[in-house]
């Protein structure tokens, strides 16, 4: 009896080892988790709070002025906002379509022996250091561009209505349009490596069908690759976007710095990250400062917002896929 | 496992390093103005070689060097614009400059060399304030006859982040000319004009100035000379036209008196026939009475050993040592604190 006795106890013993794991595991892991949203919480509490001087003196309407006099203490945010969204929307202009075709070169049409080199040389220029496409942009590109691109460009437009508008003014290399250009550099690499993944995704069986019954690439790739993937793709896009709203040095470096609102893409602007980074540590104590901790709430609002309109269409995607 | 067990290793070797060489250090620590971080850190590295004492300074901007000396987190605090003499008074502070340096206006236009423009501060003041705007302006031709100058747009090239060269600069200005006082205002961080663009540090504005043709911006002398960029002759208060260079802003100190509470004299604009007009000198703050005595003498021995040594290492890297009188004020000065 007493040999039987033993092993049920020891299962006993282990089953309750194994509980207790798990429970402990439970709890540490959910303590990490809770810190992220703890850290969450208390970077937008303290944001909140700090800026709480600049709303009180100029009202919601801080975010749809647009003036920045440090010397007078008049501040609003809109030549911030303009120049971030700005500069984001060009950046995904020219990188959403570069990438859709290296990822649909490295997964269709790409030799076996070309892919792993170029993968990683995608996946390398994804981990080169912000300041490096900030220096390379102030010194190499913006000079190039204002003596090759610039000129060109204004040429070319002549004076179409609207459009001439957009690349007016002396070009002198750094500006709005010169930031969204090296954003979109900083950004491809990460929408081209999602965008490649997500199509490596579907099943070949779904490709060689459709090739079986003489589809072009083309038609295999509007037909099967995107409708199957346009999730991923969506989310591809969306962390790009977010990169280029944050991104900090390597903007300003090249978008001029200057904080006002002229039409044209070839006008130096600002950015609500480079604001950060260039005032910060001067700001005098008052509404300076805490202007500055605004900008830094607002640009939490807009990614948020950015967030959660590609959670939206993420869902609206699966739902349309009935997946 | 090996691996992991090296490793461990490893890293109990470098916390015992540390904690030894902290225990060692008789450290001073300092924070503030970004302008003479090279300097500070030049010679504290000298002042360890020599006494084998450390001083850490952080170049976190003036206003943050003052926030951390109000809060009593390093010995001494640096500040490129000097504080009030009520507001020294009391805290009980102790003000020293330290070492100076210069602001020059330097250009890009083509055909023009080094020294060739010449401005006064009037019209450099509508200059930067956005109000001249093309090279050929008929202001710019009075001042400089038989130069040809191109008709090319003139862009400012300013500093984007908040210093005390743009304070130097602006405050400069702005005794100049009012309406650059209205329009642009004087400070850290001021409203420039519309044909403006900013660059981040002086090296920034530099690179500015030499990428973009028909560019007018003001650069620290050290990061002008480093750059071999082309200088504009401002006039003086004497009149005379001068190409800054490190003997033109001596002479600004030379006719400046620094025996006044703060020792804070107006450095912009002196009188003297060769003085460079934007000149401008970096502070050090310390409590009269600090709390840890051997610290409060650990600073006087670093700026005494530094003031009388250093003015060879604060020229090799464009800054100007104070002159010999100055310092001997200084050192008057720093009996004060305990």
């Amino acid at each position: 009896m007493s040999e039987a006795a033993t092993p049920v106890d020891l299962h006993a013993q282990q089953v309750r080892k194994f509980k207790l794991q798990d429970m402990f595991f439970h709890q540490v892991t959910m303590v990490f988790a809770f810190i992220v949203l703890a850290a969450l919480v208390g970077i937008l509490i303290s944001l909140a709070i700090e800026a709480m001087p600049v709303f009180r003196e100029f009202g919601p309407a801080f975010l749809w002025t647009n003036v920045w006099n440090v010397p007078e203490d008049q501040y609003g945010a809109l030549s911030a906002i303009y120049g971030t969204v700005v500069t984001s929307i060009i950046a995904l202009v020219i990188a959403v379509p570069v990438s859709f075709g290296i990822a649909l070169f490295l997964t269709e049409t790409c030799p076996a022996w070309l892919r792993r080199p170029l993968g990683t040389a995608i996946e390398l220029l994804a981990g080169v250091p912000s300041i490096i496409y900030g220096i390379w942009g102030l010194f190499i590109f913006a000079p190039l561009f204002a003596e090759h691109v610039q000129p060109y460009l204004q040429e070319l437009v002549g004076d179409t209505p609207i459009i001439s508008g957009w690349f007016a003014g002396p070009p002198i290399g750094v500006g709005i349009l010169t930031a969204g250009i090296v954003l979109s550099l900083m950004v491809i690499p990460f929408v081209a490596s999602v965008m490649r993944d997500v199509f490596e995704t579907v099943p070949p069986q779904l490709k060689e069908s459709a090739y079986g019954v003489g589809c072009t690439t083309w038609e295999v790739v509007t037909n099967i690759v995107l409708p199957y993937t346009r999730v991923g793709v969506i989310g591809g896009i969306m962390l790009g976007l977010g990169r280029a709203l944050g991104e900090t040095m390597a903007v300003t470096f090249v978008i001029g710095n200057a904080n006002r609102i002229v039409g044209s893409l070839f006008a130096p602007g600002t950015s609500i990250a480079s604001t950060l980074a260039n005032e910060f540590g001067e700001a005098d104590p008052g509404l300076h400062i805490s202007s500055l901790f605004a900008l830094g709430l607002v640009l939490f609002v807009i990614t948020f917002i950015v967030l959660a309109i590609s959670q939206w269409l993420i869902k609206r995607g699966i739902a349309k896929q009935g997946i | 496992m090996n691996t992991q067990r090296t490793l461990v290793k490893l890293s109990t070797l470098v916390a015992a390093m540390s904690l030894s060489l902290s225990a060692l250090a008789v450290d001073i620590t300092g924070a503030g103005a970004t302008f003479p971080y090279a300097v500070y850190t030049k010679w504290a590295e000298a002042y360890k070689g020599a006494t084998g004492n450390q001083v850490n300074y952080q170049g976190i901007g003036s206003s943050g060097g003052v926030k951390q000396i109000k809060a009593k987190t390093v010995n001494f605090g640096g500040s490129d614009a000097p504080l009030k003499t009520t507001l020294l008074d009391s805290m009980n502070l102790v003000q020293i400059p330290t070492v100076m340096g210069a602001v020059t206006i330097v250009v890009n236009v083509p055909g023009i060399k080094s020294g060739e423009i010449k401005l006064d501060g009037p019209t450099a003041a509508e200059i930067f304030r956005g109000a001249i705007t093309k090279w050929n302006h008929p202001a710019i031709a009075k001042l400089n006859p038989g130069l040809k100058l191109p008709a090319t747009a003139i862009t400012v090239s300013h500093r984007s982040d908040g210093s005390g060269t743009t304070y130097a600069f602006s405050n400069y200005m702005a005794k100049q000319s009012m309406a650059f006082k209205r329009d642009v205002g004087a400070g850290n961080t001021v409203n420039w004009p519309v044909n403006a663009v900013g660059g981040k540090g002086n090296p920034g504005v530099a690179a500015n100035v030499q990428k973009i043709s028909g560019t007018i911006g003001y650069v620290d002398i050290a990061d002008a000379m480093k750059n071999n960029m082309t200088f504009v002759a401002l006039k003086n208060k004497a009149g005379k036209y001068i190409v800054p260079n490190q003997s033109s802003v001596a002479d600004a100190a030379a006719g400046a008196d620094f025996n006044v509470p703060g020792m804070a004299p107006d450095l912009l604009d002196q009188s003297h026939k060769n003085a460079w007009p934007i000149t401008s000198a970096t502070f050090a703050l310390v409590y009269e009475k600090g709390e840890d005595a051997a610290k409060q003498k650990g600073v006087v021995e670093f700026f005494t050993w530094s003031l009388n040594n250093g003015q060879k290492m604060a020229e090799e890297l464009g800054f100007v040592p104070l002159p010999a009188n100055v310092v001997k004020m200084v050192e008057a000065e720093m009996k004060k604190i305990k």
